[in-house]
């Protein structure tokens, strides 16, 4: 059975960051319907062309880090790509770092307001890192 | 087995090699078997789990060299 599975990212660490994307990619590889909302500190990694690091919050990022572990940005990708998994930006947030659409990866979709992905969220799964 | 799509996802953690499995199913024709080599033991057991839940076929899995084959048969 396929559920609609919401996942909200806001933190800017790496662990967040990585199992938010493990839960948008497994899932929507998995046949669920996957929505994701990027705001807060979340959205600035999904600026083309950035290349900042996300700080680790504990030892399991170091060690994340030293071994082989898929990127975050290559796993949301990939729940896009493999899965048709949406992802959404905060409006609010684009406002806040003044950017728009197309200054964002082209997997991103359209901003969307809370407004909306609260009532989108229906009766599915909510993680939120 | 000269036909069989070879995935080596060797020395990635999860999810590593159940997208590496799934990359290389959607470019497979069905009836493809592919084997994925990992060396993941979660992603070992989460495997036959997607699989089973997606609807292909497990057609064998065994270990050697510390390495984990599963073969998968692409059916849809």
């Amino acid at each position: 059975m396929s559920d609609k599975i919401n996942v909200m990212v806001t933190s800017e660490n790496m662990e967040q960051m990585q199992m938010a994307a493990m839960i948008a990619s497994v899932g929507a590889v998995s046949g669920n319907d996957v929505s994701v909302f990027l705001s807060m500190n979340a959205l600035k990694y999904f600026l083309k062309g950035n290349d900042l690091k996300a700080p680790v919050e504990g030892d399991m990022g170091t060690k994340m880090l030293e071994k082989n572990v898929p990127p975050f940005l290559e796993l949301f990708e990939q729940a896009v790509e493999l899965g048709d998994a949406k992802i959404y930006p905060c409006s609010m947030a684009m406002d806040m770092l003044e950017i728009k659409s197309e200054d964002l990866f082209d997997y991103v979709g359209e901003p969307m307001g809370l407004t909306k992905f609260i009532s989108d969220v229906n009766k599915g799964q909510v993680w939120s890192f | 087995m000269s036909d069989r799509i070879l995935v080596d996802a060797k020395n990635t953690f999860c999810p590593g090699p159940l997208m590496e499995l799934i990359s290389n199913m959607k470019m497979a024709d069905v009836g493809a078997e592919l084997e994925l080599l990992s060396t993941d033991e979660g992603s070992a057991a989460d495997i036959p789990e997607w699989v089973n839940k997606v609807g292909h076929e497990i057609i064998d899995s065994f270990k050697e060299d510390d390495v984990l084959h599963i073969v998968v048969k692409k059916i849809k």
